[in-house]
């Protein structure tokens, strides 16, 4: 599948009533399965349930963006993809998702290929505590089997992916936490695509970074979807008009409304969907 | 109330001390500089009451094994020797148990187990060390000396380290009673630390595909570095200077051995035994002056972990 | 890129985390084997005579260490007494007055070398400065000694506690005219807590100290009757009885030692407690 949407130039929006939306397909793109398929899933903290049913299909090399007030359960519908919420003990999910045909959600997921193949990226930047380069390097050293040369051009490779090989490749040994708050988090956009997974999730990745910074990662964003598939949680309802292709709006922990971006942003079908996105409530 | 122009205009009428502020600030300050002139007569006194050996052994003092009070020749080795081993000891044994403790508690274990645990190991740090000594005298001793010594002659005997008598006393004891000290001082201070790593750098780990242990050594461990270092120097110092653990165990012995089942000295061990018996001027200033040693000792310790967090700071930036 | 098996990471990851369960248990049950031990050996010694008699000759059953445990409660006292006191002045110099000086360096750099100050040490500078030119061991020397370990520890709780208590409260109450004592003890208040446990930390501390205690109080079979002589009490009696060779003073050693222990260890206990009202 060969990806080439057009770009739309990033320019501020206007203080329009509603967001303008970039130029892209009105309908969903029925012919290719999709990536993830979420059938039915519920989630609880202990005995407190926060998703009811979802069902959702999220497409292969696109953008779908995933919004909605503050405690709807954007987040933690996101951190079901790669099951990071079972790091705590309290929390559980139930139904499926199902990624390329497979639930994740069953017993006998391999976690680690699981989180190889599903890439994520925090509210914060989560450098480690150690190099720019050894950062990137992490993951590879971890899933591949690599010469001290190879593992360099891998590096590389992910390091200008993630537009940021032009700012370090003169300071490759200096601390990750050295860099600035927007450099941090292209630098674990790098660590997240250098092992080469195919999704990667995003939890309102800009939401800490200043503007110019955001910019460079929306565009960043635009150019990663050929290659992976990728879903964004945004409290930023500009931010989700301009670089997804699809957008979900969730609600109280159920999904509302999902659709293309365009049709979303401007015929929604649901009153509650027109409210946020013109800034009504939330 | 009066707004402070009022108060500015007629100075003294409502405010009738204004004595009161300054009196509060030279008495604080004169409690604080009583710290300064207590390190510094600390040191100087220890100087002053080790002149007499000073003038008589000079530097040799520190690496003469003689230590013989009947003809006045005394020398530090036996003691600064025995202070180093059994501190080693006890670092190596106690440094790499507590942070693996440390790391049961805060990764591992479900909160059910490391909540009283945890709560367990910070009381037990509180226990005197005089405690340790009786346990390591009465109970530990014969234990050393029934089995474990016997075990270690048997299957390393080959090494020097290993040979001799098992009396259960000696140094080898008294290390590890002395890492049986420190343990729940420096696992708990590490478990403070290992909690401080914010749960979004961990899960970035395991978002990335890592274990429980890759987590736990390349990013919690690499995260709270300084810390755990810090937590070892503390360790580091208490031991060092540990006086009633070792003294009930070490067996008191000024020859210089090769074997870790020799009874020997630790400088603190030594004033605690004979400082209270010793009547002879030059006696008592070799004594004061292994304290000046010891006191020295501590002193560079303290100063590393200085440097070392100085260092740290420097060097890693922010977010570390 | 070639991958990398993952079996070994998991079983690696398996074994370190199996061996980790382990070596936690098995610290965790020595040290609490620890205090099973002391308090099995020394419960049979704390009868009635324990706490009301007065040591009897050495060989010989019977009697008790009454006068160790008022010794070591007036000891302690006494070094309260002088140590929170001056311990808390210069905690509040730290954090009022010497934020930025080079005199609050200086300070806090001495605060630190005190705190890892060997108590042993300690002893040995009391002994120089109070034994010798006193010509005699003494309770004054051995609660001096005692409250020279608190000092830091009480300086270092009172200057972090009080850098706790936020800017605004002391601010709002210089700015209506208070004068900066008056704001200072409204920080205390507002600090209590912290600073109860600080305390009570440091007085369990030197409560079980027994180092400071071999050259300066020494020891006495004897009613603690007077400061100037020497005063029996607990720790150095363990140290002592443990040593010989009769069996009923190494029992009473377990008994003290059993004593001790649960007095330092409520003393902590209660600190916590204290601790946990702050967070509130």
């Amino acid at each position: 599948m060969n990806a080439t949407s057009p770009k739309s130039p990033l320019s501020p929006p206007p203080a329009a009533p509603r967001p303008r939306v970039a130029d892209r397909p009105d309908d969903a793109d029925t012919s290719a399965p999709p990536k993830i398929s979420v059938r039915g899933l519920d989630f609880f903290y202990g005995k407190q349930q926060a998703l009811f049913g979802n069902d959702l299909d999220i497409a292969e090399r696109r953008v779908t963006a995933v919004i909605g007030p503050s405690g709807c359960g954007k987040s933690t519908h996101l951190r079901v993809y790669n099951r990071i919420y079972q790091l705590y003990r309290d929390q559980r999910a139930q139904g499926e998702v199902l990624l390329d045909g497979e639930n994740l959600l069953s017993p006998t997921t391999d976690l680690i290929e699981l989180r190889r193949k599903v890439g994520m990226i925090f509210q914060k930047p989560t450098p480690f505590p150690m190099s720019v380069y050894e950062n990137v390097a992490y993951g590879l050293k971890l899933h591949y089997r690599l010469s001290k040369g190879e593992l360099a051009e891998a590096v590389e490779r992910a390091l200008r992916s993630a537009a940021l090989w032009g700012e370090v490749k003169d300071a490759l040994d200096r601390p990750g936490t050295a860099l600035s708050g927007g450099q941090q988090q292209r630098l674990c956009i790098a660590r997240a695509i250098a092992v080469r997974p195919e999704v990667l999730l995003m939890d309102e990745p800009t939401s800490a970074i200043d503007p110019v910074a955001t910019a460079k990662i929306e565009d960043l964003i635009e150019e990663l979807k050929r290659e992976f598939t990728i879903v964004i949680v945004t409290h930023n309802m500009q931010q989700a008009a301009r670089i997804s292709d699809y957008t979900v709006f969730f609600f109280e922990g159920r999904i509302v409304e999902f659709g293309a971006t365009r049709q979303i942003f401007t015929k929604p079908v649901h009153r509650q969907t027109e409210d946020y996105i013109t800034g009504r409530f939330g | 109330m009066t707004t402070r122009h009022a108060h500015a205009a007629e100075p003294d009428r409502r405010r009738p001390r204004p004595w009161g502020d300054p009196l509060f600030r030279g008495l604080t300050a004169a409690a604080a500089v009583l710290f300064l002139a207590l390190a510094a007569a600390i040191l100087l006194e220890l100087v002053n009451g080790s002149t007499l050996s000073l003038a008589k052994f000079g530097p040799s003092f520190l690496w003469s094994s003689a230590w013989n009070p009947v003809t006045g020749d005394f020398g530090a080795l036996s003691s600064i020797a025995g202070t180093l081993i059994t501190t080693a000891i006890a670092m190596a044994l106690a440094v790499p148990m507590s942070l693996v403790i440390a790391l049961f508690l805060v990764e591992l274990a479900p909160p059910a187990v490391s909540k009283p645990v945890g709560a367990a190991i910070e009381l037990l740090a509180a226990v005197p060390s005089i405690i340790y000594g009786m346990w390591g005298l009465f109970v530990f001793v014969p234990f050393m000396s029934d089995h474990v010594q016997p075990f270690l002659s048997a299957h390393l005997g080959f090494l020097p380290l290993f040979k001799g008598p098992p009396m259960g006393i000696g140094l080898l004891t008294a290390g590890i009673i002395l890492a049986l000290m420190i343990l729940p001082f420096i696992t708990s201070v590490m478990r403070d630390v290992l909690r401080m790593v914010p749960p979004v750098v961990k899960e970035a780990g395991y978002g990335m595909g890592s274990t429980v242990w890759e987590v736990a050594r390349k990013v919690t461990v690499r995260y709270g570095v300084r810390g755990m270092v810090g937590a070892c120097l503390l360790g580091l110092g208490r031991a060092v200077g540990e006086t009633m653990a070792v003294t009930f165990v070490i067996g008191n012995n000024h020859r210089v051995g090769t074997s870790l089942f020799d009874a020997g000295n630790s400088i603190a061990s030594a004033l605690a035994n004979e400082f209270a018996e010793a009547a002879d001027p030059l006696y008592l200033s070799a004594l004061v002056e292994l304290g000046l040693v010891l006191f020295l000792m501590t002193f560079a310790i303290q100063g590393l972990t200085h440097v070392w967090i100085r260092h740290l700071e420097r060097s890693a930036g922010r977010g570390l | 890129m070639r991958r990398r098996p993952a079996r070994g990471r998991k079983l690696a990851d398996l074994a370190v985390r199996a061996a980790a369960s382990l070596a936690a248990l098995l610290g965790i049950s020595a040290l609490v084997l620890i205090l099973f031990e002391v308090a099995r050996r020394g419960l049979p010694a704390l009868d009635p005579a324990f706490f009301t008699a007065l040591p009897g000759p050495p060989g010989v059953a019977g009697g008790g260490l009454a006068n160790a445990i008022l010794g070591t409660l007036a000891l302690t006292f006494a070094a309260t007494l002088v140590g929170v006191p001056l311990g808390m002045l210069a905690g509040v110099y730290l954090s009022e007055f010497g934020r930025d000086t080079r005199l609050g360096a200086a300070v806090r750099f001495c605060v630190n070398v005190l705190m890892g100050l060997p108590s042993i040490i300690v002893g040995l500078f009391v002994w120089t400065v109070l034994v010798v030119p006193f010509r005699g061991f003494s309770g004054h020397a051995g609660a001096v000694a005692l409250a020279l370990i608190m000092l830091p520890v009480v300086a270092r709780t009172t200057e972090d506690m009080l850098s706790l208590v936020p800017h605004a409260l002391r601010e709002g109450a210089l700015a209506v005219g208070t004068p900066r004592w008056r704001a200072t003890l409204i920080a205390f208040r507002a600090a209590r807590g912290g600073l109860i446990t600080g305390v009570l930390l440091a007085v369990a501390r030197v409560s079980g100290e027994t180092a400071p205690l071999l050259f300066t109080a020494l020891n006495s079979p004897f009613w603690p009757r007077s400061m100037s002589e020497p005063v029996s009490n607990l720790t150095v009696t363990i140290f002592q009885y443990a040593m010989s060779p009769y069996a009923d003073w190494q029992a009473k050693a377990w008994g003290a030692s059993l004593l001790i222990m649960a007095a330092v260890l409520t003393t902590s206990l209660l600190a916590r407690t204290f601790a946990r009202e702050r967070v509130r």
